[in-house]
């Protein structure tokens, strides 16, 4: 028996795709997938029309989707996570339905739930066997860990698994198992490898950064949560890498043995992990070629699933253990409020991905900006979307300060002891107040037009709305 | 001071603002920002102030503001304006 | 206290706007090597501007001008001293006559903008065989000459030898610079350590530059910071004997003692000097306890 067929749209058809389902994509090919395109472009020659796309991102890549939506192919978007080109156009009012933004844990667990159904989904696969067992690990478009494509496998009526690297069956060491897959296709390239993970991601070389790093680092440290069994995210942004490196040395000078780093990995959470700062890694997503490697033949570097990851739908998972993770943000509100969904005119160039999770199961959920960017603060009264609720922050830590959340009634013990450490700890008023002496007091803007994407927390509960900028 | 050539100042980095002055007739005040849904009043009144200080009366002053705080718009296009005004 | 003087390129807003956070006690903003002669307008009237709004609180600020030998020196002083800088940094200062040369000019933008004389003091770049040759000369030249530094770059270049991480070649330079500038009642800095991404390097350099005598050092890069102000802040071994210090002189003066000695050794003046030194740089730098003395 074998699950090969000829073509995307031999697949497809098979599959019974018909006009008004809702079809899945992963995101581990980030920037450099061919597959959405691909299938996207065989759907709309074939004439099927309206339907969802549920990918657990949309890059810039994706900015074909446009002509899609212009003609009626889909109809219906779902994803964590919008890069600025697809963003944008939605935020000019391209689709009548809004787009459903998740979290990186909630859209698997709303498959689990049965609240986000998927018909089809197509699985981008770096290797695979004609019975669809498949991995990231290997092959030319190889990209580590599957961890978002897993849900979708097991969630979907109808699974197709294209790869650029066909192997005979079994495929040893599989992520995704046979059982789910209903069909396999070979493709010339699923993707631009240099898309795919970058060479090396590096430490920032700015200034500000590295100050804010250091403070960051500086406040993890004071915690008294740096210790042995300590765990750790971080994400793959220039400052929130160069603190990582500082919190290595850090540990390595203390002989502290943490227990485990998870999220998106990059050669930075390898080389802790290859140091005895980690136990293990958990691993959502790899970020670089030497998370890739790592993956590939270090046993205490695992690959989990996104449920596994930030999940609500499991008994348990990766991020309710987390001891402190390292965010970014566009906007934070003086109620500690963060948005990571829109830019400072209300376009959308992101998402929530981990944020929110990670927010909510840390000890010590830490915010790094700067004050300023272009000169608009990162403090403002009100953030223009709400990806992830104050209660769940922590600390800001921008250049000029450091703001710890007290206003839900916690973290008083915490700011003791950040001013212990002399740091320099502020209110989150005092964040505004300096960027605003420096910068000027920005004219309030806010979009006015009708809801074009609904952000829905974890838990599948709607926490805001983006409305059209135009 | 009269502007008597074309001139520029500044770079198109972030918190910067390249500035070009030019002889017109009139006076004119071009204005492109990243900012300017939130600072695009703010930074007209600058570039009005400067010029009223340096005593231009005429002259086309276009900015492509890539969020510049104030003091950085003043001495750009003053740096524009003295140079178009044939100081260096 | 000035420990680390960090080098800030005048043309560039991005930096100028966050000079101040990146934990020097001193930050020079430059006129002369990092901008290009084309932008020497441009760059002074930014750091004008810059002075005039941004404030800088929590650091010295000092301007490096141009050398004297250029046409640009008077301009930069004309659009600076009216904002009031801590001090400036006159370039290639090779004698005394260089420093008084700066400080005349200096007092005539003074007294046209209604300033005291001598508000804005002067820490003289010696970075020339002759300058070192002068060093002495240059550093009592004028009451404003506050500190003198050592640019080793172009001195390497006029000594006619290669630089190295090592710095023997500077060897010299540093011990007169020091000799020097103590020899004056002045304040002496070291060149910067130029391996960026040579942390520990910069520790060695700045270990062997306070063992000279030196009073800090400077920086081209923020990295560079943290070490240089560590090396140069007083140890904890060095607070607690200045605090012993002070305390055995309390208790002699309470007991009408006049000689007084402390771990056998006699408490002489120079020792008292230095115990109260440490004491204010500990204030300075953890914002200390009071010590009556």
């Amino acid at each position: 028996m074998s699950k090969l067929v000829s073509s995307i749209k031999e697949a497809i058809t098979q599959m019974g795709l018909r006009d008004g389902m809702t079809i899945s994509f992963h995101h581990h090919l980030r920037n450099g997938d061919f597959v959405l395109n691909m299938v996207m472009d065989a759907i709309a020659e074939m004439g099927i029309r309206d339907l969802t796309v549920n990918a657990s991102s949309i890059f810039d890549v994706h900015e074909p989707l446009i002509g899609h939506i212009q003609n009626g192919v889909v109809t219906g978007l779902e994803c964590n996570y919008m890069g600025g080109k697809v963003g944008r156009a939605i935020c000019e009012g391209l689709m009548e339905k809004p787009v459903i933004f998740r979290t990186h844990g909630g859209r698997p667990s709303d498959m689990e739930k049965g609240t986000s159904h998927i018909d089809v989904a197509f699985i981008a696969a770096p290797t695979a066997d004609p019975m669809g067992n498949c991995t990231g690990k290997y092959g030319k478009s190889a990209c580590g860990s599957m961890g978002y494509a897993f849900a979708d496998a097991m969630n979907a009526d109808k699974v197709v698994v294209i790869t650029d690297n066909l192997v005979p069956y079994p495929l040893v060491d599989y992520s995704i198992s046979e059982i789910y897959v209903d069909a396999v296709v070979e493709v010339e390239q699923i993707g631009n490898p240099a898309g795919i993970v970058s060479g090396t991601t590096k430490i920032t070389r700015d200034p500000v950064g590295l100050k804010m790093a250091d403070y960051a680092a500086r406040v993890i440290d004071a915690s008294g949560l740096l210790k042995d069994g300590f765990s750790f995210q971080t994400g793959a942004g220039g400052a929130t890498l160069a603190a990582a490196k500082y919190i290595k040395d850090i540990m390595l000078q203390k002989n502290i043995k943490g227990s485990y780093g998870m999220g998106g990995i990059t050669a930075y959470m390898v080389d802790m992990l290859q140091a005895g700062c980690f136990e293990a890694l958990l691993d959502v997503q790899c970020f670089d070629l030497d998370a890739v490697e790592s993956i590939r033949t270090n046993p205490k570097h695992m690959e989990v699933t996104a449920t596994h990851y930030a999940g609500v739908s499991g008994k348990s998972a990766g991020v309710d253990n987390l001891d402190v993770v390292l965010l970014g943000a566009t906007q934070v509100d003086v109620d500690f409020n963060v948005n990571v969904h829109t830019d400072s005119n209300g376009y959308i160039m992101g998402g929530s991905g981990g944020h929110s999770d990670t927010a909510a199961g840390a000890k010590l959920a830490i915010i790094i900006a700067p004050l300023t960017r272009a000169r608009l603060p990162l403090v403002v009264d009100h953030c223009l979307c709400t990806s992830t609720p104050g209660s769940t922050i922590d600390v800001v830590v921008t250049q000029r300060g450091i703001a710890v959340n007290t206003k839900y009634g916690k973290n008083q013990e915490l700011k003791e002891k950040l001013l212990a450490a002399r740091l320099p700890v502020c209110e989150i008023e005092d964040l505004k107040r300096m960027a605003e002496e420096l910068a000027g007091v920005p004219k309030a803007t806010a979009p006015q037009g009708r809801v074009v994407a609904q952000v829905l927390y974890r838990d599948g509960t709607l926490l805001d709305t983006i409305k059209a900028v135009k | 001071m009269k502007i008597t050539t074309s001139a520029v100042a500044g770079t198109l980095e972030s918190s910067d603002v390249y500035v070009k002055a030019e002889p017109c007739g009139t006076l004119e005040i071009e204005i492109e920002s990243v900012v300017s849904a939130q600072f695009g009043d703010q930074i007209r009144q600058t570039v009005q102030d400067v010029l009223s200080s340096l005593g231009v009366d005429s002259g086309r002053i276009s900015l492509n503001d890539k969020g510049a705080i104030d003091c950085v718009i003043r001495a750009r296009v003053e740096t524009a304006v003295r140079r178009a005004g044939g100081e260096n | 206290m000035r420990r680390s003087m960090l080098f800030i390129p005048g043309n560039t807003p991005n930096l100028l706007m966050n000079a101040d956070v990146l934990g020097a006690d001193s930050i020079i903003l430059d006129l002369e090597d990092a901008v290009s002669p084309a932008e020497k307008d441009a760059a002074r009237i930014l750091v004008r501007s810059a002075l005039r709004s941004l404030g800088y609180k929590g650091c010295e600020v000092i301007v490096r001008i141009n050398p004297i030998e250029t046409d640009f020196w008077k301009k930069d002083l004309d659009e600076v001293i009216p904002l009031r800088p801590g001090m400036i940094m006159p370039t290639k200062v090779s004698c005394a006559d260089d420093v008084r040369t700066v400080s005349d000019y200096i007092a005539q933008v003074e007294e046209r903008c209604g300033m005291e004389k001598n508000t804005v003091r002067l820490i003289p770049l010696i970075e020339t065989a002759m300058g070192v040759e002068n060093a002495f000369a240059i550093a009592s030249a004028d009451p404003r000459v506050a500190a003198i530094f050592l640019g080793g770059e172009d001195l390497t270049a006029d000594l006619r030898c290669k630089r190295t991480k090592e710095g023997n070649e500077i060897f010299y330079a540093r011990c007169r610079m020091v000799n020097a500038a103590r020899a004056a009642g002045v304040d002496v800095y070291d060149t910067p350590f130029t391996d960026v991404d040579d942390i520990d390097g910069l520790y060695k350099d700045a270990a062997f530059a306070k063992s000279l005598g030196f009073t800090g050092k400077a920086s081209i890069s923020p990295r560079h910071v943290a070490g240089i102000n560590e090396v140069f802040s007083p140890t904890q071994a060095d607070i607690d004997y200045a605090h012993e210090v002070m305390e055995t002189i309390r208790m002699a003066k309470a007991q009408g003692k006049g000689v007084v000695s402390l771990r056998g050794k006699m408490i002489d003046a120079p020792i008292v000097t230095r115990a109260r030194q440490v004491i204010e740089m500990e204030k300075a730098i953890f914002g200390g306890t009071e010590d009556d003395e």
